[in-house]
């Protein structure tokens, strides 16, 4: 606890990055899975390459990724983006089938009565067959949100502090207890996250609680 | 107000959906299509809106040609109601209303003002307005689905079988609201079903289509079940044709006869006085009929006569506004033989008999006015 105590300034920092490298990730994944989420809803071959590609982006080990993308994509050894473009493939990976299957769940009189009343095809997808679509992109982006915070820890072995540098420091030393706190300081974190997307849920959704 | 010209729909994998049709639906009036399924009257419909466009042919609304109109700005100013209503789940009912006054560039305040008004109109209570569609009974929907429609009183209303999915009682009531609304607003209204009940009882015309978007018949109710076109209009039309036929005769010239009734606390005893023929109607305090009363079944009670003491009645005639079908229903359904005619208030004013209701007829007939 101690130690805890005496680098207050030094977790801080950590923390903070540990939630930008987690954060932009989910953001940017959402707004990407968005546009092909919706193809996927409107095409069955869309939905057929876009759902098998996320699928099987969502195997390549994380490891694997993080220490291979640099020499793919040819950034600094040190940057934050070769943390931050795996974990946005994962979000997205994670979100388009939720996103597609939410938009093929809206009804279609529903569709059809919006179309009917005068809606233009965007318009109508922002107002109404997104916002039907929420519950189910927030399930999504809560698994999405955990899974990333847990992977960022990952990035310590490429150089990218977050909480992983607890966990490399704690080996390198033999020091038990730094390692415990970056587990506990993951978790919280993860625990905090999850529960902020789903009071964000509960506020956007009203109409899913409405009782009789 | 509507006109469909040589209007052809086929669909990508060749199917027709509607063949060559020609129609003009009158201003102001209901226009119901009817048919079994696959008979293009739900693609007709849409064809109006451009919720499909016609393969060929033209559509014109107003004079103006459909497909030189944007299709959402066309959209805007016809009113729409679609199966089960397709309200928008997260939006309250006020919101669901608001959403086309909005679409149209109304400000907020002003939307919502709007919506609240209509759903009075509707006969909706205005408390029903801050809850969600999934709080409301199918019923309530279907009306939160009309106050939409109406929502920028739009001249033209489309309706795409509204009533289908709610329960027969429930059914009835919205129809008769919306022929109340109807006699208030005078929108032209075109209204897709598959019950030829509802066309006949909704539609100032009626378009009845066979499979394959063939155009069948195109009349007035009346005519359609006098005289249906051929053999496939006669059977879809139905049983009990003739029957039925007798609702769209007044029975204005029906001689209205004496009838004896009983108030109700009256004693057995007074009760059998009164009787004639045998049988005699137990009225309220205002003559409104409760039941009846016969010399067999006075001779079971004891003391006054009540509400639960009275044989039941059946249906009623009123003599106002009945046509020959409820007189006949009156008479046939009645325990004693004798139809009970009451005027708008209720209240009872005679009996009609089944021979009358025929004798009628037949004069009506001599007269020229059924249709042959």
């Amino acid at each position: 606890m101690t130690w805890v105590f005496d680098h207050l300034g030094l977790l801080g920092g950590l923390t903070g990055t540990h939630v930008y490298l987690a954060l932009v990730p989910l953001v940017v994944g959402l707004v990407l899975a968005i546009p092909l989420g919706w193809l996927a809803s409107r095409s069955r071959p869309a939905r057929a390459v876009l759902l098998s590609v996320s699928g099987l982006l969502y195997t390549i080990p994380s490891l694997a990724l993080i220490v291979v993308l640099p020499g793919i994509i040819g950034t600094k050894i040190l940057d934050s983006v070769n943390v931050i473009i795996p974990l946005t493939i994962y979000t997205v990976a994670l979100l388009v089938r939720s996103i597609a299957d939410a938009l093929t769940s809206v009804p279609a009189t529903v569709v059809a009565a919006a179309t009917a009343i005068g809606y233009r095809p965007l318009r109508r997808f922002a107002s109404v067959e997104f916002p039907l679509a929420v519950p189910v992109v927030i399930a999504g982006l809560r698994v999405a949100a955990v899974s990333n915070i847990s992977l960022v820890s990952i990035g310590a072995l490429i150089g990218i502090s977050g909480y992983g540098v607890l966990f490399t420091d704690g080996f390198q030393l033999g020091f038990m207890t730094e390692i415990v706190v970056g587990v506990v300081a993951t978790l919280l974190l993860a625990l905090v996250a999850d529960a902020l997307l789903l009071l964000i849920g509960r506020l956007l959704t009203p109409w899913t609680r409405a009782g009789r | 107000m509507i006109e469909f010209q040589a209007v052809t729909k086929r669909f990508d994998d060749g199917t027709v959906a509607v063949d060559d049709l020609n129609l003009s639906v009158d201003p102001g009036r209901i226009t119901v299509f009817v048919g079994p399924s696959g008979c293009g009257k739900t693609t007709s419909l849409r064809m109006v809106n451009r919720m499909i466009d016609a393969t060929s042919g033209t559509i014109t609304v107003d004079g103006n040609d459909i497909r030189q109109s944007d299709p959402p700005l066309l959209r805007r100013g016809i009113g729409y109601v679609i199966q089960q209503a397709g309200l928008f789940p997260h939006r309250t009912v006020v919101d669901n209303v608001a959403t086309v006054p909005m679409l149209a560039g109304w400000p907020r305040h002003k939307a919502k003002k709007r919506a609240v008004e209509l759903l009075e109109t509707v006969g909706l209570p205005a408390e029903l307005g801050e809850k969600y569609p999934a709080q409301l009974s199918g019923g309530q929907q279907q009306r939160v689905g009309v106050a939409r429609a109406l929502a920028v009183d739009p001249p033209v209303l489309l309706m795409d079988e509204p009533f289908s999915a709610v329960d027969p009682v429930v059914r009835e009531g919205l129809q008769d609201e919306l022929l109340r609304l109807q006699d208030e607003l005078g929108k032209t209204i075109v209204f897709v079903t598959h019950d030829i009940d509802e066309a006949i009882k909704l539609g100032d015309k009626v378009a009845v289509f066979r499979t394959g978007g063939v155009l069948a018949q195109y009349d007035k109710p009346s005519e359609l079940l006098a005289r249906p076109a051929d053999n496939f209009v006669a059977s879809f039309v139905g049983r009990d044709r003739g029957y039925r036929a007798l609702g769209f005769l007044p029975a204005s010239g029906l001689p209205i006869g004496e009838l004896a009734t009983v108030e109700l606390g009256a004693t057995a005893v007074d009760a059998r006085s009164a009787l004639r023929d045998g049988w005699a109607v137990v009225v309220d305090g205002a003559r409104c009929p409760i039941g009846w009363v016969s010399e067999k079944h006075l001779a079971t009670v004891d003391g006054e006569i009540s509400r639960d003491s009275s044989l039941s009645g059946g249906s009623l005639y009123d003599v106002d506004n009945g046509s020959l079908r409820s007189a006949l229903d009156a008479a046939l359904s009645s325990p004693s033989a004798l139809g009970v005619a009451v005027d708008s208030t209720g209240a009872v004013v005679g009996s009609v008999t089944a021979d009358d209701v025929l004798s009628a007829l037949a004069a009506a007939r001599t007269a020229g006015e059924v249709p042959q």
